[in-house]
C-alpha cells in the first residue's frame, strides 16, 4: 500500500507525534482544540440552563432529560460517595461531569471527531483542580492533623513507618492526580487512535481497490468502535468524577 | 542509529508488558463483582459502581504503559 495514493484522500500524519501538535486556526493562540473546548462549554452551559430556565411543575421533554442526568450525578455520584455534606461540592462535580461528557462526545461527532481531553492540558488542568479542592478541604476540616492522618494508616507498627510514610505521601499527593488526568487522556487518545487506524484503512482499502470488498471490513470494525467510545467516553466523565468524589470523601473522614 | 531502534523496541515491549497486569486484574475484578451480582441482585447497582472503580485503579496502570509508548517512540521515531 503506497502512501502518496492514500494521501489524494486523506491526511497522512508523517508519525505519531502529529497528535500532538495543531497549527492556530485564529489569533491568540486559538487553535481547533481551544476552539472545540469553547464550544463545548458553550453546549454545556445552554444544556444545564436553557431547559430549566424556568421552574414548571410538570417539566419539558428536554427538561427532564437534563433533571435526570442532573439527578444521577446529585445523587448517584455525589451523594452515596460523599455522603451527608455532597452538597458542597455539587458546584464542582455536577459542572465537570458535563463539561466532560461534551469534551468527550465529540470524538464520535461526525466532522468533529476529535476528542478535546486527548489533549494533556485539560486533563492536568482538571487534576490539578481536584488537588486542589481534597488537599483545601482537608487542611479546612482538620487542619495539619490531616497530612498526619493521611500519611500514618492507623494500625501501623512505629518501625514501619519510615516505609509506609513515602509510600503514602507518593501515593496520596503525587500518583493520585498523576494517574486521574493520564486515565482520562490515555483512554481518549486511544480510543481516537483506534478509531483512526479502522478508518484509514477501510479509506485506503477503498482508494486502491473499489471493486474488492476488502474495505467492509475494518469499516464494519470502524462502526463497532464508534459505538463502544461512546461507552468509553461517558464511562471516562462518569469516573473522573466518581473519582473526585472519592478524594473529596477521603480527605472529609481522613481518620478512617 | 542503534538507540533509535532500542527505543522503539522499548516502546513496543514497554506497552505490551504493561498490559499483561491489568488485562489479569480487570478480569479478576470483573468476574468477582459477576459473582457478587449474581449471588445479591439487590446490591447490583452498588457493586457495579464499585467494579468501575476498581476498573479505573487497575487500567491506570496499563495506560501508563501507553503513556511511555509515546514518550519512546517520540524519541525513537
Amino acid at each position: 500500500m503506497s502512501l502518496p495514493v492514500l494521501a489524494q484522500v486523506v491526511e497522512v500524519p508523517s508519525n505519531v507525534n502529529h497528535l500532538f501538535d495543531w497549527p492556530e486556526v485564529l489569533p491568540l493562540g486559538i487553535n481547533r482544540v481551544v476552539l472545540l473546548m469553547f464550544l463545548a462549554t458553550l453546549a454545556t452551559f445552554l444544556f444545564l440552563y436553557l431547559p430549566v430556565r424556568k421552574a414548571r411543575v410538570v417539566p419539558t421533554k428536554m427538561g427532564l432529560v437534563v433533571e435526570t442526568m442532573v439527578d444521577f450525578v446529585r445523587n448517584g455520584i455525589a451523594r452515596d460517595t460523599i455522603g451527608s455534606q455532597s452538597a458542597n461540592y455539587e458546584w464542582l462535580l455536577i459542572p465537570m461531569f458535563f463539561w466532560l461528557l461534551f469534551l468527550n462526545l465529540l470524538e464520535v461527532i461526525p466532522l468533529v471527531n476529535f476528542p478535546v481531553t486527548s489533549r494533556m492540558a485539560i486533563p492536568a488542568f482538571l487534576a490539578a483542580l481536584v488537588w486542589v479542592v481534597f488537599v483545601f478541604v482537608g487542611l479546612k476540616k482538620h487542619g495539619l492533623n490531616y497530612i498526619r492522618h493521611s500519611l500514618i494508616p492507623p494500625g501501623v507498627p512505629k518501625a514501619l513507618l519510615i516505609l509506609v510514610i513515602p509510600i503514602e505521601l507518593i501515593s496520596t499527593f503525587l500518583i493520585r492526580p498523576v494517574s486521574l488526568a493520564v486515565r482520562l487522556f490515555a483512554n481518549m487518545i486511544a480510543g481516537h487512535i483506534m478509531l483512526t487506524v479502522f478508518f484509514l484503512t477501510s479509506a485506503s482499502y477503498f482508494v486502491l481497490e473499489p471493486k474488492a470488498v476488502a474495505f467492509v471490513v475494518p469499516l464494519a470494525f470502524a462502526i463497532v468502535i464508534t459505538g463502544f467510545e461512546i461507552f468509553v467516553g461517558v464511562l471516562q466523565a462518569f469516573i473522573f468524577t466518581l473519582l473526585t468524589a472519592v478524594y473529596i470523601e477521603s480527605s472529609i473522614y481522613v481518620e478512617h | 542509529m542503534e538507540a533509535d531502534a532500542a527505543a522503539l523496541i522499548g516502546a513496543g515491549l514497554a506497552y505490551g508488558l504493561a498490559a499483561i497486569g491489568p488485562g489479569v486484574g480487570i478480569g479478576i475484578v470483573v468476574g468477582n463483582a459477576v459473582q457478587a451480582m449474581v449471588r445479591q441482585p439487590e446490591m447490583a447497582g452498588q457493586v457495579r459502581t464499585t467494579m468501575f472503580l476498581g476498573i479505573a485503579f487497575t487500567e491506570a496502570l496499563a495506560l501508563f504503559g501507553l503513556l511511555l509508548f509515546f514518550i519512546l517512540f517520540g524519541a525513537g521515531g
